[in-house]
């Protein structure tokens, strides 16, 4: 089966004041129809810019996408014209954000926020729109979608609003979604019901899902794959039960250690439940002026005089398991 | 809704009583009442004549009891009489209304429609050649005072025509416009110097906003994105400031009537003070303070239709 969307050596640099922020570089991935891929890493080591670069929606400028191409069925949206991007954009590929208390328009109804994309994309009349605007929320789960769907923004609570999100993202049936933090800024009860609402609707409609996240215990429930940056790279890349089982990187031990209910909650041997939680010393370094060598290497408890000087390769380390890392 | 409506008319009438008791009382706090004008500078010399005229205009009365005298006549709809034409004050006021209500209407009208869109076009190429030319023609707008802007378009039509727009009641067609819309123009401008700056500012927050990011996620133009989903949050500030500006119009009115030669209300205004032409002064300032009042209470309905998280009342 081809992947419905194929990232390849993707860079992304934002050109500042202070110099040249290369926040994304090199990342590649691929994610096949009904399957999701995680990108998990710190705030700040480029998952964000990441998927803001796969619908062009970095700021230009300062941003600027540098090279790289992002294939979905075959076509690289970073060819396209501006207006053939806009076309793709909801349609192809969809986007929900972290915070669902922010990114709907406040002075909009829901059910006008989503019939808006459908008749752009499809072509639907007033009333065929707003119909499916109704379907889409009654698909989402949320009560009462034909009162709700003439309701305000700031008449819904965060988990409804965040339905209401992911409604409009696949109301034109988009084969791929990017979810920015979906469930980040949520109870956690309402994000299960939220990253299982994700899960149904992804082997439904047979969409592709990246999901950003920090957050490993999302990681181990809904991802197939694993994408992990660290310093706007990617590090590390398995599937889900290989990087618990066998985590590669010394970032992702380090992540892994320091939320030790995900494996023992799996029954996964990554760390020792019973063991005392650990941190990753310092945070992550400021993306100008990268020294040569590993990125992780200040932080990391393994680093040698080689890891400070030349940058490691992603190299197969077992079978379908990605590392850049010279003691890995 | 309808409990909020009320309350608001009831704080009107507490805040224009506050005004006539203000306008009342600053009146007779300024030297000199009309019998003292007529003595010192048109020539009457018999006291006996001023303290006649005193009396006839019942400025001897104590105080309380001018004003008793004052609103009660204005509750009955009874407006008093000019001290200087000697006519009814209504019949001095009701036709210069007209006059000065259409021009406070189109410097609004030009204000809005020419500070909204420029703010607009500021923001969306915010550090561009085009905002830079816009912020400093804001600027000037609110730097310029509108009698001085007023100055310099005559001048220029002195210049440049040879004549100068004098107003003309009977004026049709072409003259009418011209002479409607430049006075407009200069007591507008300023109006429109500080709309555009705020709609610039405000666009440039909201345009920052996740909302639009969402907007632009689904494939939007640019043009709906700016004026579909950006700029209908944007516009709120600018509501509110559109009601503050029609009071500050008045006094960029008073200066534009004279200098342009209309007819109107506000230089009317000016020459009563002059006279302390008290019934004249305090019934106007009273029905200026009105159209002030309910203009500031549409702005608010305004906001209600604009913005739906807004809900007044219970």
């Amino acid at each position: 089966m081809a992947p419905v969307l194929e990232v390849s050596n993707l860079s992304t640099v934002f050109h500042t004041r202070r110099g040249l922020v290369r926040a994304v570089q090199n990342v590649s991935f691929s994610v096949n129809a009904g399957e999701t891929l995680a990108i998990v890493g710190e705030s700040g080591c480029g998952k964000t810019i990441t998927a803001l670069s796969l619908l062009r929606l970095i700021p230009m400028p300062p941003g600027e996408i540098v090279s790289g191409s992002v294939k979905v069925d075959g076509t690289d949206l970073l060819k396209l014209s501006d207006a053939e991007m806009r076309r793709a954009r909801g349609k192809q590929i969809a986007m929900i954000f972290q915070e669902p208390m922010t990114a709907l328009n406040p002075l909009l109804t829901i059910g006008r926020q989503i019939a808006e994309m459908v008749t752009l994309h499809d072509g639907l009349g007033r009333k065929a729109a707003r119909d499916r605007a109704v379907e889409m929320l009654n698909h989402v789960k949320i009560p009462e979608p034909e009162r709700r769907a003439r309701e305000y923004p700031h008449q819904m609570s965060g988990g409804m609003r965040q339905r209401a999100m992911i409604a409009m993202a696949l109301a034109c049936k988009p084969k791929v979604l990017v979810a920015d933090e979906p469930t980040t800024a949520l109870d956690v009860t309402i994000q299960a019901q939220i990253l299982d609402l994700i899960g149904d609707l992804r082997r439904e409609f047979g969409t592709a899902v990246v999901l950003i996240t920090h957050d490993l215990g999302v990681v181990a429930e809904t991802a197939n794959r694993v994408v992990v940056m660290y310093a706007g790279r990617k590090v590390e890349e398995a599937p889900v039960g290989e990087v618990f089982a066998n985590p590669k990187h010394p970032y992702m031990t380090g992540l892994m250690s320091s939320i030790p209910r995900v494996a023992s909650a799996r029954g996964l041997t990554g760390v020792d439940a019973t063991a005392r939680l650990t941190e990753i010393p310092g945070i992550v370094p400021p993306l100008i002026n990268l020294p040569p060598g590993c990125a992780f290497s200040p932080r990391c408890t393994r680093s040698e005089a080689q890891c400070t000087t030349t940058l490691p390769e992603l190299e197969l380390k077992a079978p379908d398991h990605l590392a850049a890392c010279w003691r890995a | 809704m309808l409990s909020y409506i009320i309350r608001r008319l009831l704080l009107m009438v507490v805040t224009l009583f506050g005004v006539s008791i203000a306008i009342f009382l600053l009146l007779r706090i300024v030297p000199g009442n009309i019998a003292d004008i007529l003595f010192d500078s048109a020539g009457l010399i018999d006291p006996a004549e001023k303290k006649k005229i005193v009396a006839d205009l019942g400025l001897d009365l104590p105080l309380p009891m001018q004003y008793a005298q004052w609103i009660g006549g204005l509750l009955r709809g009874d407006l008093g009489f000019s001290y200087v034409s000697e006519k009814p004050v209504i019949d001095e006021i009701l036709p210069r209304i007209p006059i000065t209500a259409r021009l406070a209407g189109f410097a609004m009208l030009f204000s809005i429609t020419m500070g909204v869109p420029l703010g607009v076009i500021s923001a969306v190429r915010q550090n561009s050649g085009t905002d830079y030319g816009l912020r400093i023609l804001s600027l000037s707008g609110l730097s310029l005072p509108s009698f001085w802007l007023g100055l310099l378009i005559l001048m220029a039509f002195v210049h440049y025509s040879g004549t100068i727009p004098i107003y003309d009641r009977n004026a049709s067609g072409w003259n009418w416009w011209m002479l409607q819309l430049i006075p407009a123009a200069a007591v507008g401008f300023r109006s429109a110097a500080l709309i555009m700056r705020l709609t610039r500012s405000s666009m440039l927050e909201v345009l920052r906003q996740d909302y639009v990011r969402t907007a632009r996620s689904k494939g939007l133009s640019d043009g709906a994105v700016t004026y579909d989903h950006a700029l209908r949050n944007a516009v709120l500030p600018v509501i509110t400031v559109i009601g503050v500006e029609a009071a500050f119009l008045m006094g960029g009115l008073i200066v534009t009537e004279t200098v342009f030669n209309i007819p109107g209300v506000a230089r009317f205004l000016v020459e009563a003070i002059r006279w302390r032409d008290y019934p004249m002064v305090q019934n106007l300032v009273m029905f200026i303070a009105f159209v002030v009042v309910t203009v500031n209470l549409l702005v608010d309905l305004a906001y209600m239709l604009v913005d739906p998280r807004i809900r007044y009342g219970s």
